[in-house]
């Protein structure tokens, strides 16, 4: 996770296709970006600047305004606490204690191991069903302290 | 699929979906809302899929995975038509007795029945029958069971495009907008603006229009929109069309936020279907009408939602957003002429076009028309979307409809309008809520979020809360927001870490009038309300943080701890055993005790006791 990640040009440039190089996509292209390798790696800001004709000011701009975009490498699994207020009345922050204590990160941090970055999500809309975490694109309710450390066992299981 | 070239075509086809409807088949609906999904819906319907081919069912059955059908708390929901047969709570391993018991034999399942929580030994057996839904008025999410989103053909069967028909070819643009006016419509995002004269300005101004749809739904608590676009998201697109017609527009475009995937999958899937058919395009069923539709994903910031925000996010650049002087309406989206409606806005047209002004308008109040979507959630028994007429009270909604606070707690306060609203009080539960009465107790209905609140919940954490949100959430471009909330928030933390000082109250009091005066957008202007209005209200809480470092409800945790009642305890020992950190200390059948040092207060100890004898000190 520490050495420069390898790029599949193809893929990219597929993607900035797809949006007909139009810059005003410029925040969907860098997601989907993201989705590829979890964040957007350098090499990849200078090609856009070339074929969005954008500067590389407005790509930092726009890349450190969104929460959905890291510059950074993140985790194989970005797990999200929902903290909106239903679920923070539901007991979201005793999620968060307990998710920081067993993968022994901050929020926005990266295990040691590279697999999980904790990370708080504004409201995933399940609001009746919260507490919510979601694990990349899966959506776990209903959750409690420990309900919720089963399932990030799980995914650890799934990695080994 | 046959693109159709007239309305004649589109009718006929119509005509043949009725015919086909008259099938034997029973129709099993399955929720397949992103609630329900987090409770695992997929498991339930392949399981129910292998049993149904198993069993040589399959060919009198259909299945359908629908949208969300809005009792959220007793998911996953299934419904079984045509007798209307209720199940809740619908795991795989209640799919073979649904299958021997309700398919084959015509006997219901008792244990998945819903039961009325006041009286368990009630149970519903149709849906149209438990209150929850018996006492909703559902216009917009009443389709939602019967409808699964991929399948615009469903959409066609209850009437879909019918008033994009008659917008078309029986009204002219400036008769739709008269409609709409006339009909009160007002939006349903949070602001209430009058959608018709909206409209009716926008098309006053030369170039090219834009047709928004705001589905950012910001709103932590609030997912009526998300249920709208995930579940019938062809009464949006009919809805922007229709608006495009009124206003002439060129483009449409609907920005939704990048933490709903399913919305955004089902309604590129609606588009697709809806452009297949020649709805969307060139020449739009031979009317000579030109309009389609992209979606933008917005990025995870709140203020996105802000009208000009949006646009600039739209435009591929931060969302910042700016003076409102010259109005989107006039130069918005790419300098041009746009006009930006919510989800259930739009939602709303076709209803207003197919049933007229007159008839929607005799819903609702004076100046609140129609229907409102609610997200009832927190610490109410039934948890999900209720749709009633504006005016409802909020008692209706929180006692009769969502069965009032679960766990036989008490009831504290009912926050609504998310971080822009307020905390409203029981003394005010028979207040009818509509666009105007809550603003007169300094709250607002907003777009929708309500969020119920019991003992258990501290209202000074809770407006800490709501300003912690919006200092991430700002923009950072004016003063009075960026810095004025960050320091109402180290206010607030001192206050809840047994720091506050006498005259703090005052202080945030000042701050928050600054904040509303002088803010550059919205989000600035509202975001003290949650504080102002806790202040008002439970100004007792914020005394006992700061005057005697004392937190009544147990959340901020150097200002409480817990000990266990000797008198209520009966040494059950449940405590102990749950303990994660082996605080409890007791002997079976004697009273237990709590090991102050090692607690953490995490309260599983105090949710847990079956005989409420753990106190909050």
């Amino acid at each position: 996770m520490g050495a420069s990640t390898e790029i599949d040009w193809e893929k990219v440039n597929g993607i900035i296709g797809k949006y007909d190089g139009n810059k005003e996509s410029l925040l969907m292209i860098m997601q989907d970006i993201s989705d590829l390798y979890n964040y957007v790696p350098p090499e990849v800001v200078s090609v856009l600047v070339k074929k969005l004709d954008v500067k590389e000011s407005l790509i930092y701009s726009v890349a450190t305004f969104y929460k959905t975009i890291s510059l950074e490498p993140r985790g194989r699994f970005i797990v999200s606490v929902c903290t909106g207020t239903a679920c923070h009345v539901l007991g979201a922050d005793k999620i968060t204690d307990a998710l920081k204590e067993d993968l022994k990160v901050k929020e926005g941090q990266t295990s040691t191991d590279g697999l999980f970055t904790l990370e708080a999500v504004r409201c995933v809309g399940c609001c009746a069903s919260g507490p919510v975490i979601t694990v990349n694109k899966d959506t776990h309710g209903g959750l409690d302290r420990s309900q919720a450390l089963k399932v990030i066992e799980a995914y650890k299981q799934q990695a080994s | 699929m046959v693109n159709f070239a007239n309305r004649e075509a589109l009718q006929a086809y119509r005509t043949d979906l009725d015919a086909e409807n008259t099938s034997d088949k029973k129709l099993i609906s399955l929720c397949s809302g992103s609630g329900c999904g987090a409770y695992g819906t997929a498991n339930v319907h392949q399981t129910l899929m292998d049993a149904l081919k198993k069993s040589g069912l399959e060919d009198e059955h259909e299945v359908r995975l629908t949208g969300c059908h809005g009792f959220c708390e007793k998911g996953p929901i299934m419904v079984i038509h045509p007798e209307d047969i209720f199940y809740c709570q619908v795991k795989a391993d209640s799919v073979p007795d649904i299958v021997e018991k309700t398919l084959k034999n015509g006997e219901l399942v008792g244990k998945l029945l819903f039961k009325d929580p006041a009286d368990k030994k009630k149970k519903y057996e149709k849906a149209g029958e438990i209150p929850f839904y018996k006492l909703q008025k559902r216009l917009i999410l009443g389709n939602n069971p019967l409808i699964d989103p991929t399948n615009i053909d469903h959409y066609l069967a209850v009437g879909g495009y019918k008033a994009l028909e008659k917008a078309l070819f029986d009204m002219k643009p400036t008769q739709i907008i008269e409609e709409v006016k006339k009909s009160g419509l007002r939006g349903r995002g949070g602001g209430g603006f009058p959608a018709g004269i909206k409209w009716a300005t926008c098309a006053k101004h030369k170039g090219d229009r834009y047709i928004i749809c705001n589905a950012d739904e910001g709103d932590p608590g609030a997912y009526m929109d998300r249920s709208i676009l995930e579940g019938n998201p062809h009464s949006v697109i009919e809805g922007m069309i229709i608006a495009a017609r009124a206003i002439g527009g060129k483009e449409g475009y609907v920005y939704v936020r990048h933490e709903y995937p399913l919305a955004v999958a089902n309604l590129t899937i609606a588009l697709d279907r809806a452009r297949d058919i020649g709805l969307l395009g060139n020449n739009i069923l031979g009317s000579g009408f030109d309009f389609d539709i992209k979606i933008s994903r917005g990025g995870g910031a709140f203020v996105c939602g802000e009208s000009t925000a949006l646009m600039a996010s739209l435009e591929g650049k931060p969302g910042r957003p700016r003076a409102k002087y010259v109005h989107t309406v006039e130069k918005g989206f790419r300098e041009g002429p746009t006009n930006l409606n919510n989800v259930e806005t739009y939602a709303n047209v076709p209803v207003i076009v197919n049933r007229g002004a007159a008839w929607y308008s005799s819903i609702g109040t004076e100046r609140s028309k129609g229907t409102k979507i609610f997200s009832l959630v927190g610490k109410v028994a039934n948890t999900g979307l209720v749709e009633v007429p504006m005016g409802t009270t909020l008692r209706q909604i929180v006692f009769d409809i969502g069965g009032g606070i679960r766990k036989k707690k008490k009831f504290k306060a009912v926050q609504t309008g998310g971080p822009s609203g307020g905390s409203i009080p029981e003394r005010f539960l028979d207040l009818p809520v509509d666009f105007d009465e809550l603003t007169k107790v300094g709250g607002m209905m907003g777009s929708g979020g309500m969020i119920v609140m019991d003992q258990d919940t501290c209202m000074v954490d809770l407006a800490r809360y709501f300003v912690k949100f919006l200092v991430d959430e700002s923009c950072g471009q004016c003063n009075p927001c960026r810095e004025g909330l960050k320091q109402m928030m180290d206010i607030l933390n001192c206050i809840c870490e047994g720091n506050g000082r006498e005259g703090d109250v005052e202080l945030l009091e000042e701050l928050g009038s600054t904040i509303q005066k002088f803010s550059l957008c919205g989000l600035g202007t509202s975001a003290p309300n949650p504080v102002l209005t806790t202040i008002l209200y439970f100004r007792h809480e914020y005394d006992a943080h700061i005057l005697h470092k004392k937190c009544p409800a147990g959340v901020c945790k150097p200002l409480f701890h817990y000990a266990i009642d000797a008198d209520a305890c009966t040494g059950c020992t449940l405590c102990a055993k749950k303990c994660p950190q082996d605080a409890v200390v007791g002997k079976k059948k004697e009273t237990h005790e709590i090991v102050q040092e090692k607690c953490i207060k995490c309260g599983i100890c105090y949710d847990g006791c079956k005989f409420d004898a753990i106190a909050i000190r």
